[in-house]
């Protein structure tokens, strides 16, 4: 069946303040075929999505269905286009019956405009059962299912509203080896019905499971697409990966000292097992793996703020077991987490008030601030890091997100740390600013400090650590000395596949 | 942010100016500097109530039991002085404290260790307190003559030519301005409201700070249960029925937003005295009470879609970065 791609996006650039997304990229679905969208974390795929679901508008670009240009100005647009997006976290009503899932928005009226209940438990049923989930009751709360009969019911309803572009993004994410096994039937049934598929996700096995063609984002372009038949794993992998420097990273001669921190045999109930390494003086050690391999899990138990169910932690040859994050600031391990602006700024109080925040014990006496301590303190760190604001004052709030992170990092380092864990410290920020970060762990660590740095981005895994620490599904997977290392190995390891 | 606060705050004392030179109107004498201090000490026990509240309010939390609290102390502390009346003042006033000390950190002990939102916990509470009010008092009162003149005359006597009632209410503004712009304490209040994730990882720990400001409210619910009963002579079940409503809409025109975080004892102390201009000032000349309703509910809204206004502002900033990250 060659027909013409259902839906094709060419040229399609979206940029946010600060940061590029999408780069004049394209995609073709076909109907009757899945097609995989590869790349890192922050390859711009979601973005992508969320233009297709019409939540973002494209700066630039095009979209045509059939050939025919279209625009998606809404959800409501790109609903109404068939266009369906099924999540990780599926969107559906908790407190609503299957079949008011299933037809929400779009309900059988009886003569008087109200809700023909019966003709749409009748009409539930026959989509669930041609889906071949007829063990659905249409009656049953949401609530009530699994994640993947949550699924299924996400599909009855794509189907119901004759949905011809379905969007998977990374459907097996929260799914058992049987459930995602179901799923795959449903995409090969979905296919068979002729819907164009996007397929989004990190597994290869998957991928090469389910999907005809691929396509690869890098930094928000598209450096390749085709058959998948025709594509070998590690030439995929190389497209991913592969780029050119677009900044050099700091040289650096690593003095590796005595250990500082010591963790091991490092357990949590769900999240992750058996974590054990070793973070020497004067050492960064990088953490790498795909999103939901557990490493911010790890780096919050070791910082206080989720607890352990075994295993110990020792800095300088001392226990520790941190009860809360302020056990562990006192220890000398600071935590500067992933979302700044959820955890680490606090916009709405001044720049000064956010460096000090975590060390209100040593800027005030018996309770009591000392202003001009305070002020001090965040003077020294904030020009240590060369933030650019008029005044100590101002707001957060109204900086950049580069200046933002810088004041995150200063806030923690003013708490005089021996460790530091930085969890991915340059996403989402302009390349100065990532320069300046970059620049200013290798002076940290030329001064004794020790650095973990939970990163997603294989250039600054590989430009900044000297060992990197491999996590897969809540292990270590491996942990390689930073020489000669690439980054072909490093994304096989974490996603699993054999050399 | 500082500044849209002062913004607020200015905008807030000329509408109190502006209702001032309306009454005036009507009542020349009102604006007399004489007739401008009564008024304030008219206002003291709102003021304090609302700076006790707000610290509650800062922290995203909400404590509706603070009249009840006034209540039953008051009516503990007059018991107290009918019964004992050599009892000193002084001592009368620490157990004030101290009583609403313990209703207020039942009120946080609830809220921190088994994570009851507020509105819950301080609705029960505040049934709970006026309960046990009539528990203790058996539903009797204690009247003007069974307290002793000490106990009625201290917050009339003048120092300075100023009531004593005055000066506790200077007194608590400016500790607590000292609280929130001066100590770790007010510090961590404001963050846990703005933010309260990134407060905990910055090493707060935000249960206990807001067990801490129930502690507070709790103890000025204490002092005001005192200085309530002296000032209106009369200790009994219907004490202050329905008065957290005012506490709270004065924290409301104050400019504290409900939400958290954003608030200042100027605003406060202003919201309430607004508040009191309004029902002290209006009937002398001749307004209804359904015009006082009015006119307080209005200030309520306006105050509220100024405060808006005023946050959306900094919404949108935050958006802007949600989407570059």
């Amino acid at each position: 069946m060659p027909a013409g791609p259902r839906l094709t996006l060419s040229g399609i650039s979206k940029s946010f303040p600060g940061v590029r997304a999408l780069h004049e990229v394209s995609l073709s679905l076909y109907p009757g075929q899945a097609t995989a969208l590869i790349g890192e974390n922050g390859a711009g795929k979601s973005t992508l999505v969320k233009i297709m679901t019409g939540i973002y508008q494209p700066d630039a670009g095009t979209i045509s269905i059939d050939g025919q240009a279209i625009t998606l100005p809404s959800a409501h647009a790109a609903f109404g286009h068939g266009i369906t997006a099924i999540h990780q976290e599926t969107v559906l009503f908790d407190d609503l019956s299957v079949a008011e899932n299933i037809f929400l928005g779009h309900a059988p009226r009886t003569r008087f405009k109200t809700i023909d209940w019966r003709t749409m438990r009748k009409n539930a049923k026959e989509v669930l059962e041609t889906m071949g989930a007829g063990h659905i009751d249409a009656d049953t709360r949401l609530k009530d299912l699994g994640i993947a009969n949550k699924h299924l019911v996400a599909v009855a309803r794509a189907m119901s509203i004759d949905a011809r572009i379905v969007i998977m993004d990374e459907p097996t994410a929260a799914l058992s080896m049987k459930e995602i096994e179901e799923l795959f039937l449903l995409i090969e049934f979905l296919k068979s019905e002729g819907k164009a598929i996007l397929f989004i996700s990190h597994k290869f096995d998957e991928i090469y499971r389910i999907a005809d063609r691929y396509t690869v984002f890098r930094d928000g372009e598209m450096v390749g697409e085709g058959l998948i038949k025709d594509a070998g794993q590690s030439q995929i992998v190389r497209m991913m990966v592969g780029r050119n420097v677009d900044h050099i990273f700091p040289q650096r001669k690593a003095t590796i000292g005595a250990p500082v921190l010591t963790v091991s045999g490092l357990s949590h109930p769900t999240e992750f097992d058996d974590i054990g390494f070793e973070l020497h003086r004067g050492e960064i050690l990088g953490f790498y793996g795909l999103v939901g391999a557990g490493r911010s899990e790890v780096m919050q138990a070791i910082s206080g703020i989720t607890r352990t169910s075994k295993g110990t932690i020792a800095l300088e040859g001392k226990n520790i077991t941190p009860k809360s994050a302020a056990d562990s600031i006192d220890a000398g391990i600071v935590y500067v987490p992933e979302e700044r602006g959820k955890q680490g700024v606090v916009i709405g109080l001044p720049i000064f008030q956010n460096v000090s925040l975590p060390s209100l014990k040593r800027t005030s006496k018996s309770g009591i601030l000392r202003l001009a301590e305070e002020f001090a303190l965040a003077r020294a760190f904030t020009e240590r890091l060369d933030l650019r604001a008029s005044s100590l004052s101002q707001d957060v709030g109204t900086l950049s997100g580069g200046n933002q992170q810088k004041i995150v990092i200063a806030k923690w380092l003013a708490t005089a740390p021996k460790v530091i864990i930085l969890d991915e410290p340059t996403k989402g920020i302009d390349i100065g600013s990532k320069a300046a970060v970059h620049g200013f762990m290798a002076e940290l660590v030329a001064q004794g400090l020790s650095v973990i740095m939970v990163s997603s981005e294989l250039p600054e895994i590989l430009g900044m650590s000297d060992r990197v620490v491999v996590m897969r599904e809540g292990r270590i997977a491996s942990v390689y000395d930073n020489k000669g290392l690439d980054a072909e190995t490093l994304v096989r390891t974490a996603a699993g596949i054999a050399a | 942010m500082k500044n849209l606060l002062r913004y607020r705050e200015i905008w807030l004392l000329a509408a109190i100016a502006v209702l001032i030179g309306l009454i005036s109107m009507r009542f020349p004498g009102f604006a007399d500097p004489a007739n401008l201090r009564q008024v304030f000490n008219d206002t003291s026990i709102l003021m304090i109530l609302a700076l006790g509240q707000m610290v509650v309010i800062l922290t995203r939390s909400i404590d509706l039991s603070m009249a009840s609290n006034l209540c039953f102390t008051g009516m503990v502390v007059a018991m107290l002085n009918a019964a004992y009346p050599a009892i000193p003042i002084p001592l009368l006033i620490v157990v004030a404290l101290l009583v609403g000390l313990v209703l207020g950190a039942i009120n946080g002990f609830l809220v921190w260790r088994l994570n009851i939102p507020s509105i819950v916990v301080t609705l029960g509470t505040l049934t709970i307190y006026r309960g046990a009010t009539f528990v203790i008092s058996g539903g009797a009162w204690v009247n003007a003559d069974q307290m002793s003149p000490a106990f009625i005359g201290l917050q009339r006597a003048a120092f300075l030519g100023i009531p004593v009632l005055s000066w506790i209410a200077l007194l608590v503004i400016a500790l607590f301005f000292l609280l929130m712009t001066r100590t770790a304490l007010g510090r961590s209040i404001y963050a846990i409201g703005v933010n309260p994730t990134a407060s905990v990882y910055a090493g707060i720990d935000v249960g206990r700070t807001k067990f801490i400001v129930f502690c507070i409210s709790g103890m000025i619910g204490g002092l005001a249960g005192y200085l309530w009963i002296s000032r209106y002579v009369i200790a009994s079940v219907e004490v202050a029925n329905g008065y957290e409503l005012n506490i709270i809409a004065a924290c409301v025109i104050g400019g504290i937003s409900i939400a958290g975080g954003i608030g200042s004892v100027g605003g406060a102390v202003l919201g309430a005295l607004f508040l009191g201009i309004i029902s002290n000032a209006l009937p002398v000349i001749n307004i209804s009470p359904f015009w006082q309703m009015a006119i307080s509910g209005s200030a309520i809204i306006l105050a509220v879609v100024l405060n808006a206004r005023g946050e959306r502002r900094q919404g949108r900033i935050i958006l802007k970065k949600a989407e570059a990250a």
